[in-house]
């Protein structure tokens, strides 16, 4: 039996993921981060970016936010406040919510509480589309 | 007599129609207060797990000199930032009254307010207070909606602008009990996170270790790890007294929508008995009349 890690994906929301996986690629503060089992413990902070697992020879991608990971020798757990599994991601969606985030930011006619808003929009927006054309865009030439 | 009878049937059937609208809005209120619960419970895995990353700081003495970060920081004087969390509508019993009676403790001169549902925004408009922000929060909204309120009030603190960042919010206790608390985010005083959240039925995940930081590799480095958990730790709170709030508001407005239906059910009971007696008496008016018309025609 190959050695696997228990991962898991928490969000304020929900557990977005949980698995025994063989690797998984984290975007940690310092770089991005492959895990694979029997790691030394270590916990670091992850900025928004994509996250990628490897279970059984195939990849899932997942946008995921700011937060946390706590590394184990048997478990890899993951605290984001978002998380999205790239065929979930609804890119026109994206983009209109990118679109219209940097519109109103841009026309600065907002009123405080709309351009906090705003720029919380805009940063998980992008982080998902990042995640979306990176994998998508190199496969086309 | 007739004009009567026909006056009173006219009110039974409008008050059967406020019971039908009570009624429903008892329904809904009910099905929101349990997506409310569903959401708190949800987030639970999230909050226990902030919980234990958070443990090595609450270890930490008071005054430890060896780890200071601004969001720790106490300054006295100065202004206060009040996050108002009401509701967007009425009917919901004494729920606004309570909290905003509340308000009254602030003095209006040296606070700020942040508003979130339109309630309190129309009383702190009225009494002339400092509004600095009104969000708007839907009934599903999700963790971004609250990390936008939580930062715009951090912001202000981190800014200068303010000293202080104390949320008010009605905390839920149950259906039929909600009791108002003033919580200070800002700065950092306790680590807990609130009860919902944190009480806990399964208990498997109590059973694991509590991180001990010797043992792990921090990236950056401790301190800079630990400071960054801070702001998740208020995104997270004002989050969870958003969920509170909610699950209040709907309970609130269940109790208050049921009371209206009893009392409108009390009430088409009375007037259904009135309208007997009058019909009652009019019967017998009409078979007097017969029998006194009879008499003397015999």
């Amino acid at each position: 039996m190959a050695a696997t890690l228990k991962l898991e994906i928490i969000t304020p929301e929900e557990v977005a993921y949980r698995d025994d996986v063989e690797m998984v690629l984290v975007p940690a503060e310092l770089g991005d981060m492959g895990v694979y089992p029997m790691h030394v413990p270590l916990m670091t902070r992850i900025l928004p970016g994509e996250l990628i697992v490897t279970k059984g020879g195939e990849l899932t991608h997942l946008a995921i936010g700011e937060g946390f990971a706590e590394i184990t020798q048997t478990n890899v757990r993951i605290l984001v406040d978002m998380a999205i599994e790239e065929r979930h991601i609804d890119e026109t969606a994206a983009e209109a919510a990118v679109e219209r985030a940097q519109k109103a930011i841009r026309e600065g006619l907002l009123a405080n509480q709309e351009v906090a808003t705003a720029q919380i929009s805009l940063m998980k927006s992008l982080a998902q589309l990042k995640v979306r054309r990176r994998r998508y865009l190199p496969t086309q030439g | 007599m007739a004009a009567n009878t026909r006056d009173i049937r006219r009110r039974i059937k409008s008050v059967k129609n406020t019971a039908q609208i009570t009624k429903a809005m008892q329904m809904v209120a009910a099905s929101k207060m349990r997506k409310a619960q569903t959401a708190a419970i949800a987030s639970r895995p999230y909050a226990q797990e902030l919980a234990r990353l958070l443990l090595p700081f609450s270890s930490l003495p008071a005054d430890d000199e060896s780890f200071a970060h601004p969001l720790l920081q106490e300054r006295s004087g100065g202004r206060e930032l009040v996050l108002l969390i009401s509701t967007d509508k009425g009917l919901c019993g004494a729920l606004n009254t309570n909290l905003l009676r509340e308000v009254s403790q602030f003095d209006p001169a040296n606070t700020d307010f942040v508003c979130v549902g339109r309630k309190g925004l129309q009383f702190l408009v009225r009494c002339k207070c400092t509004v600095l922000a009104d969000f708007e929060i839907k009934d599903n909204f999700s963790y971004f909606n609250a990390e936008a309120v939580a930062k715009f009030c951090m912001d202000q603190f981190v800014n200068g602008k303010v000293n202080r960042v104390t949320v008010l919010y009605t905390n839920f206790v149950n259906t039929l009990t909600q009791s108002v608390v003033r919580h200070q985010v800002v700065p950092v005083r306790s680590f807990e996170i609130g009860r919902v959240a944190l009480e806990d039925g399964d208990g498997a995940s109590d059973t694991r270790p509590i991180p001990d930081t010797t043992e792990y590799i921090l990236e950056p480095n401790q301190s800079d790890f630990l400071g960054s958990l801070l702001p998740h730790f208020i995104f997270f709170k004002v989050f969870h007294f958003l969920l509170e709030s909610r699950a209040s508001e709907h309970s609130a407005r269940m109790v208050a929508m049921k009371s209206a239906t009893d009392n409108a059910k009390q009430l088409i009971k009375d007037l259904t008995l009135e309208y007997n007696k009058v019909r009652q008496a009019s019967i017998t008016t009409e078979i007097l009349e017969i029998a006194t018309a009879q008499m003397i025609l015999s």
